[in-house]
This record gives C-alpha cells, sequence and structure tokens, in this order.
C-alpha cells in the first residue's frame, strides 16, 4: 500500500492546521477572558493550551472533540438522553429502513423501465427531474405533514431517506440490467429461455456491479436525508437534533462530535456495502 | 389500420371502459348533477367498439384529456365528490396509459418521428400525476396541511410574487451563485495544483472521495456561527459542499488525455502550460461539467438547509421552516415550486453550455447529453 503514507501526511498536516486554527480563532476571546482576570503577557505555550481548552470556543481543538464523542458514547449509559450513541442509533435505524426502502424502490422502478417502453419514456425524464428539486429541503414540511396524520417517528424519516437514495439505484440499475450484451440475449434466445429466466440467468447477475456501485453513493445520501429530517423534530432524538440544539445554546464542541459520529457512520456503512460487494462479487465468481 | 393491440393494451380498453361502464350506471339517477362527466362516462364507454372498428390512438388520448377535463370541472367546492367520480379517475387514467402505450408502441415501429412526438409522453405522465394529485386532495377533501391541491399552489404562487421573488435573491442570487462559484473555482485550481505532484494526488484523492461521502450539509450550524446570519455563512456552506466533487471529478478528467495525444504535444514542444490548456483541460470537460451538473443541486440545498439554522427575515429556508410552524403550507408548497424551477432551469443552463463547449464528445455528438 503505497497510499498510506500520501494520506498519512495529509491527515497530518489536516491536524496540524487546525490546532494552528483553532489558536487563531479563539485568540480574541481568549484575550477577552484574560483581560477580565488582569491576566498580562501570557507565554505563548500557555495561551495555545488556553485556547485549546476553552469551554465554548470558536473552534474546538481536535482533542476536545474526540474526548466529547468519548464521553458520550463509552463513558454515557446507552438509553441516556445525553449519550450520542443514543442518537446515533436513532438516526442509524431510520437510515438503513429508508436506503433498504429505496433500493426496493429503485429496483422495482428499473425492472419496470427496462421491461416497458412506456413506462422507459413516461418515467426516465421525470426521474431525472425529480432530482434537481431540492427536495431535502423540504424534509422538515414532510415530518410536519405526516405527522399531522399521526405518523410520527421512524417512517417520516425513513421516506426522505428514501426519495434520496432510490435515484442512484433506478440509474444504476437500469443501466446494468441493460449491460447485457445482444449476443448474450440471443444466446439465451437458443437456449429457449423464459422472459423470467433471461431476467434472474443474465440481466440480474450482470447488474449486480452496478448495484452495489449505486447502493454506495445510494446509503452515503440516505444517511443525510435522515440528519436533515431530523432537524425538524426537535423532540424524536437523533444526530440532527443533536446538532440542532448544539447550534441554539452555543455547543459547539457538541455539533463537531455529533458531525465525526455522522461521518463516522457514514464511512462505516459505505465499507460494509463495499465489503459485501467483495463477498457478492467472489461468490458469483467474478475477477477480483 | 388493422386492429393491433397487446394483451396489456386490450386490458387497459377493457378497464377503462368497464370501469366507465358502472360509472355511467352510477350517474343515470343523478344525470343534472354532473352533464359534462356523465358525457363522459357514455363516450368511454363507446369506446368499446374498437374491437369492431379500431380507432386512432389519437382518439384515446383525447377520451383522456376531456375524462380529466370533466373531472376537474365537476369537482365539488367544498366535501368529498361523490363516490363514483372515482370511477371516472380511474378510467380517465386507463385511457391515458392506453394511449401512451399506443404512443410508444407506435413510435417504436417507427410509424412516427421520435422527435416531438417522445416528448409528450413524459408531459403526459406529469400533467395527468398534477390531475391525479388535484382530483384526490379536492375530491378526498384532504386537509390543507396535509397536502394542498396545485391550484391552490399555483394560486399562492401569483398572490405571493413580492415575498417569492425576496427570498429567490436572498438565497439564489446572494448565496447559491457566489457559494456555487467560489467552490467550484476552488475545487478546480487546486486539483489543477495538486496535479502537479503525484504525492499530493495520492493523498488527496482518497480524502476527497471520502468527502464527497459526508455529510457535510452538518456543518452548517457552524458555519451559521462563524460568518453570521446572512448570506456568507449561507455561501459558505454551499463552497464546502461543491469543493470536493470539484476535486474529485476534476483530478481524474486531467488524467482523461491518453498518453499518445501528450506524446504528440510534445513533438509540438508544447510547455506545461500549453498542454494543459489545449489538451488536457479540454479533455477534462466532460469531467468538470459532471462535477458541476452535481453541485447545482448540491448548492441550493446547501443553502436552503444553511437557512433553517439561522437567517435574516428572508429566505427560501427561512420561509419553509416559518411556513411549516405556522402551517402555512400552501405558501410552502409555492416555494417549493420555485426551488424546483430554480434548481431544473440551474441543471438546463449548465447542461446547455456543456452542449456548446463539449460539442466534439460522442454523447453529445450522438445527439443525447
Amino acid at each position: 500500500m503505497n497510499r498510506v503514507l500520501p494520506v498519512l501526511t495529509i491527515l497530518i498536516a489536516i491536524v496540524a492546521f487546525w490546532y494552528a486554527a483553532a489558536i487563531w480563532m479563539n485568540a480574541p476571546w481568549q484575550n477577552t477572558l484574560n483581560n477580565r482576570a488582569n491576566l498580562t503577557d501570557v507565554p505563548l505555550i500557555e495561551f495555545a493550551q488556553q485556547t485549546w481548552s476553552q469551554d465554548k470556543p470558536v473552534l474546538p481543538a481536535p482533542h476536545q472533540v474526540v474526548s466529547e464523542i468519548w464521553n458520550a458514547t463509552i463513558g454515557m449509559e446507552l438509553t441516556s438522553r445525553r449519550s450520542l450513541a443514543y442518537h446515533g442509533w436513532i438516526t442509524l435505524s431510520a437510515t438503513l429502513l429508508g436506503f433498504a426502502f429505496g433500493t426496493a424502490l429503485g429496483v422495482l422502478l428499473a425492472v419496470a423501465i427496462i421491461h416497458n417502453d412506456a413506462s422507459d419514456r413516461s418515467l426516465m425524464p421525470w426521474i431525472i427531474a425529480s432530482q434537481t428539486v431540492p427536495i431535502l429541503a423540504v424534509a422538515p414540511m414532510v415530518v410536519v405533514g405526516l405527522g399531522a396524520i399521526g405518523l410520527t417517528g421512524l417512517v417520516p424519516k425513513a421516506l426522505i431517506s428514501m426519495y434520496l437514495s432510490f435515484f442512484p439505484v433506478v440509474v444504476g440499475m437500469v443501466k446494468g440490467l441493460r449491460s447485457p450484451e445482444m449476443i448474450q440475449l440471443d444466446l439465451m434466445r437458443t437456449y429457449d429461455a423464459n422472459p423470467w429466466q433471461v431476467f434472474w440467468k443474465l440481466r440480474w447477475p450482470a447488474a449486480m456491479p452496478f448495484l452495489f456501485a449505486s447502493m454506495k453513493v445510494g446509503i452515503a445520501i440516505s444517511l443525510i436525508g435522515a440528519v436533515v429530517a431530523e432537524l425538524s423534530n426537535a423532540s424524536g432524538g437523533g444526530l440532527g437534533v443533536r446538532l440542532l440544539t448544539g447550534s441554539y445554546n452555543g455547543q459547539t464542541i457538541q455539533i463537531w462530535a455529533a458531525l465525526f459520529i455522522a461521518a463516522g457512520l457514514a464511512a462505516v456503512l459505505v465499507a460494509i456495502v463495499g465489503s459485501a460487494e467483495r463477498w457478492v462479487n467472489s461468490r458469483m465468481g467474478a475477477r477480483a | 389500420m388493422k386492429n393491433q393491440l397487446s394483451y396489456f393494451q386490450i386490458y387497459l380498453a377493457l378497464v377503462g371502459a368497464g370501469v366507465a361502464l358502472i360509472g355511467l350506471g352510477f350517474s343515470v339517477p343523478t344525470l343534472g348533477a354532473a352533464p359534462i362527466l356523465a358525457t363522459f362516462f357514455a363516450l368511454a364507454t363507446a369506446s368499446l367498439i374498437r374491437f369492431v372498428s379500431p380507432f386512432s390512438l389519437w382518439l384515446d388520448g383525447a377520451l383522456a384529456v376531456f375524462g380529466a377535463i370533466a373531472l376537474i370541472v365537476s369537482l365539488p367546492a367544498a366535501g368529498q365528490m361523490p363516490l363514483h367520480h372515482w370511477l371516472a379517475l380511474i378510467s380517465a387514467w386507463a385511457f391515458a396509459w392506453l394511449f401512451v402505450e399506443r404512443l410508444s408502441a407506435a413510435i417504436r415501429a417507427g410509424k412516427l418521428p421520435e422527435t416531438g412526438t417522445g416528448l409528450i409522453i413524459p408531459i403526459i405522465f406529469g400533467l395527468s400525476l398534477l390531475v391525479m394529485w388535484e382530483v384526490v386532495t379536492r375530491g378526498a377533501n384532504v386537509p390543507m396541511v396535509l397536502l394542498p391541491p396545485p391550484s391552490a399552489i399555483g394560486a399562492r404562487l401569483m398572490a405571493e410574487t413580492s415575498i417569492l421573488w425576496a427570498d429567490f435573491v436572498q438565497t439564489f442570487i446572494k448565496s447559491v451563485l457566489p457559494g456555487y462559484a467560489i467552490g467550484c473555482l476552488a475545487g478546480l485550481l487546486v486539483a489543477i495544483a495538486v496535479d502537479r505532484s503525484p504525492f499530493l494526488k495520492a493523498g488527496l484523492l482518497p480524502i476527497g472521495n471520502f468527502m464527497s461521502a459526508l455529510p457535510i450539509i452538518g456543518i452548517a450550524p457552524i458555519m451559521v456561527m462563524w460568518f453570521g446570519f446572512d448570506w456568507q455563512s449561507k455561501a459558505a456552506v454551499v463552497v464546502a459542499m461543491t469543493f470536493f466533487p470539484m476535486l474529485v471529478n476534476t483530478v481524474a478528467g486531467l488524467n482523461a488525455a491518453s498518453t499518445i495525444e501528450r506524446d504528440l504535444m510534445r513533438t509540438y514542444a508544447a510547455d506545461y502550460w500549453q498542454t494543459l490548456m489545449k489538451l488536457r483541460l479540454p479533455a477534462a470537460a466532460p469531467f468538470i461539467f459532471n462535477a458541476l451538473k452535481i453541485n447545482s443541486t448540491l448548492a441550493l440545498i446547501g443553502a436552503i438547509v444553511a437557512e433553517f439554522f439561522g437567517t435574516p427575515v428572508v429566505g427560501m429556508g427561512f420561509r419553509i421552516s416559518t411556513g411549516v410552524g405556522r402551517l402555512a403550507i400552501d405558501l410552502v408548497w409555492a416555494e417549493i415550486a420555485v426551488a424546483a424551477i430554480a434548481g431544473s432551469a440551474f441543471y438546463g443552463v449548465i447542461a446547455l453550455i456543456e452542449r456548446g463547449v463539449t460539442f466534439w464528445h460522442p454523447s453529445v455528438r450522438g445527439g443525447r447529453a
């Protein structure tokens, strides 16, 4: 792996830059504090340490964020309302439910599209147009609207995630299910295969690489959908709520911790889909 | 013309006419209440003669359009619509589907030209969705809070143009456009700079790919804290969201020029900048436009969501979040319509520029972008 060294270098550079930026951005407030305490001529090293340990810093230092994540996950009971693991679980369950819905809907639409000319012509332009609508922006309204008919909790958030994640799946699966070449379809004809067999023995296996590529994109945006959908319902919990309450109370460390948990969640989910892809590929005898 | 309906088309025709027959039976006792709908039922039932003497697919389309008009005209002013009117909805929908099926079959058989008629099908689909939305929301008396009918949204769109325009200027002109320009330009420049060093490229590319998958939108509250409530913080969110897709795509695009083409530039004694401007950037254009298109949607989303975390009292995101709070849902939908039109137009403009700039690319020359 000759990639490790460059990536590590860049990461270390980012962390160093972050610490420097934390000094610079927190300095004005620290100066005010020191003036109030009649502290003058604080040595630079001590001043830097002060800026890295403020309560509500403009930019928290990396170690503050890491310790907050540690305290809010490992160091707290799982059922506590302040535990990030608890909120992360709420977001994760909405994400997974929406992702499952979205993938199922995407596959079904793709199957309809490749088998029926009329639905190809009528659906495809609208599916593409549906993605230029900033639906994420209306997520709060969907949540409130569905809440008005008694549908609360997981389902409204999952619906937003579904809307976001079905699109890459449809586009990828249409491409994938159409990827078998004419000569392969002709071979199936010579075997006297019925449409059902053509689908399961040729089209579906051929579409697998496309499905997994789409699912990687889909699961990342379905997490984003779940987080944004949570912004409207502060009582429901979830990482989006932690972001919102953190922003109202000026708890910057809390915001960064929630943000990093969300990022970690996204990375883990994409990695899981990736390893599922490798497993399926090797089971199907694909070249690595 | 011979009767060449497929089984599915025959099935649709039977559903449309059969349901209309039942509807006709129900509407005869109350003939005076909705004469136009009764006319539709009668005509739709009469369409059964297709099995004796086939008629043109355009008549099916006309029947569907007439059914939609009849339905909307005979919607009650208040309360739920009579039960048998739902049959007209099913019947009109079946005829619209039949029309689309026959039209696409005719295009496939080469009886109708692809250009022009190919556009009718998605338009029919969109219109029938709108009609269904209107009929279902008003006919079933769906509460406004849940889903207002399109007519109410349209009326609100017309009535509140000044508010909507102010929101559009605040969100789109002031936040999205500067943020989009800065983010895309920065991504492009960093990609070109990084491209000269294989070490940096190997380090930045995985991180850039990783960042593209992260919920970057979550930095919105932080940006609002740093840059204040006004458009600067929204533009900053847009910059952060658009930077990484642009970086990753441009780096990939700069590698798109093949070795043989670079060798040709070497034989011309072209220096680095000449090779960059005359070969590698044009070769990267499809990738760059791909990022520009992805970013056009991301930018609008980023700006609107960032406004949920604090704004001056104007802006699309502000209007949406306060509209939800005040249950002024039709205004929210009007705002969504504006956002949708703005988003689609933004995307369309970039797609048009792409066709002009990458005219040499196979995907454009083939006639499909």
